[in-house]
């Protein structure tokens, strides 16, 4: 009997030794660990200044302005508190729409705009057919903007 | 049928996605079966050998 | 704590050898038939998604192979465990074949994932908490699989390995919490909780077929390979010969 208490015990250790290890690792790392600051932080100060950061955020509804002839955007990103304008030239992904939610990566201006060599389209978990999406709207439910401005 | 294969412009995504999975998933039933086969002939030509040295 | 009769006697190899060669195509036939209703039912009755169209069908492939990525490894965790504790051979040779099955579907979660995530999110590869640790976990059963062929004493490895699982085990809720605890580009859980997932009945059937598909194929595929490795093991004991059709010898 007690050999195997004792296979028992170090399994236990293991298992919670590791835990808290690994724990503890990502406590000291959380920011690094998180895919992308929110536009209070940013404006906080929260990020590493004048260096390549990610922003995520919905995109302001009307805010979406397509330079002709150019393949330029100006948009504003949101967390529902603040608000930060981004500028980006390039093909888009196609879910990036108005108040979707989107990670720009680039780098924040002095002038406070942030301008992004890359923007990723985020989608929230929702699935459903446009004909669902359409009789939710009409209910007042609004649609396409996922949880990211809980983060 | 070209609309259903067309799958709204998302084509190559979806029939890629849905090919590799059938190639994975053939890959593990053809995998475990072989490893199943060579473990059978080999214990059977353990035993062979038993029976002729038995006899 | 005393393990129940019936579980020393499935951790006996004869009896659970012969209970796996009867159970096999009880697990195999249904999978396939689930299989191909769910793939119908998701390519084709299924409507598009308001936001995805068509893509949003990748659903279907993505997430199974993501759910067996990290169910497989909990058994084989459990299995590890239960061979380190009650020094049961059976449980680690569970633990053995559960790898490869675990690594090939971890493999499929990820790629299906890139794919889907260029024309949806704009990138094949982000390095994000729940991508990376989805990552990580197919290195561990590389890293399980490879630390099994190290050795050449079946014993030594049996309980290496089995350590290296349940270390590793600690990269399941990080996966799983990656969404919720940290920023991520990939988006928080579709069904949490069967009775109020974020998707629509007609949308979600095909899906569940899928999971349960996939259960059952993971279910065949396991058994037939702890079939291969009992008899790797075992390859001198009495009842292989017997059903090899050896002479009996002595009594």
């Amino acid at each position: 009997m007690k050999p195997r208490k004792q296979r028992m015990a170090i399994v236990a250790v293991i298992l919670v030794g590791v835990a808290i290890a690994v724990g503890l690792t990502l406590q000291a790392f959380e920011e690094g660990v998180s895919f992308f600051y929110s536009p209070s932080e940013l404006l906080a100060g929260d990020a590493p200044q004048g260096r390549k950061v990610r922003m995520g955020g919905l995109v302001l509804e009307g805010s979406v302005v397509r330079e002709p002839g150019s393949m330029e955007v100006i948009f504003d990103v949101t967390d529902m508190e603040n608000t930060v304008q981004v500028s980006y030239t390039g093909v888009l992904p196609d879910l990036f729409r108005d108040g979707q939610g989107v990670v720009a990566h680039g780098v924040m201006q002095p002038d406070g705009q942030f301008v992004a060599e890359k923007i990723l389209a985020k989608h929230d978990e929702n699935y459903m057919s446009p004909e669902v999406a359409d009789m939710l709207a009409e209910k007042g439910h609004p649609q396409g903007a996922p949880d990211v401005a809980a983060n | 049928m070209s609309d259903f294969l067309a799958m709204g412009g998302y084509a190559e995504y979806v029939w890629s996605t849905f090919g590799l999975t059938a190639v994975v998933l053939v890959i593990n039933m053809v995998g475990a079966r072989r490893r199943l086969r060579n473990s059978l002939r080999e214990a059977g030509l353990r035993a062979a050998r038993q029976r002729r040295q038995a006899s | 704590m005393k393990l129940p009769t019936w579980f020393h006697k499935l951790g006996s190899p004869p009896h659970f050898y012969r209970l796996a060669t009867l159970l096999t195509p009880w697990f195999y036939v249904p999978a396939v038939l689930l299989l191909l209703a769910g793939t119908y039912g998701g390519l084709v009755l299924a409507p598009a998604d308001y936001q995805q169209g068509d893509g949003f069908r990748i659903i279907y492939v993505h997430v199974p192979s993501a759910y067996l990525s990290t169910m497989v490894y909990g058994v084989m965790a459990v299995a590890s465990a239960i061979g380190l504790i009650w020094r049961m051979k059976l449980a680690h040779s569970v633990a053995a074949a559960a790898a490869p099955i675990g690594a090939w579907f971890t493999f499929l979660a990820l790629v299906t994932g890139a794919i889907w995530g260029k024309p949806m999110w704009g990138t094949y590869w982000e390095w994000d908490p729940r991508l990376t640790s989805e990552l990580i976990l197919l290195f561990i059963y590389l890293g399980y699989i490879s630390l099994r062929g190290a050795f050449d004493d079946r014993d030594k490895a049996d309980r290496a390995c089995a350590v290296l699982a349940l270390v590793g085990v600690v990269n399941l809720p990080i996966i799983h919490y990656s969404v919720i605890w940290w920023s991520s580009i990939h988006q928080g859980p579709t069904i949490k909780k069967l009775d109020a997932p974020s998707i629509t009945g007609d949308m979600l059937w095909p899906l569940l077929v899928m999971i349960l598909a996939y259960t059952l194929i993971f279910a065949a595929l396991l058994l037939q390979r702890v079939r291969a490795e009992v008899l790797d093991r075992e390859r001198n004991a009495r009842w292989v010969l017997d059903i090899m059709g050896a002479p009996a010898q002595g009594n």
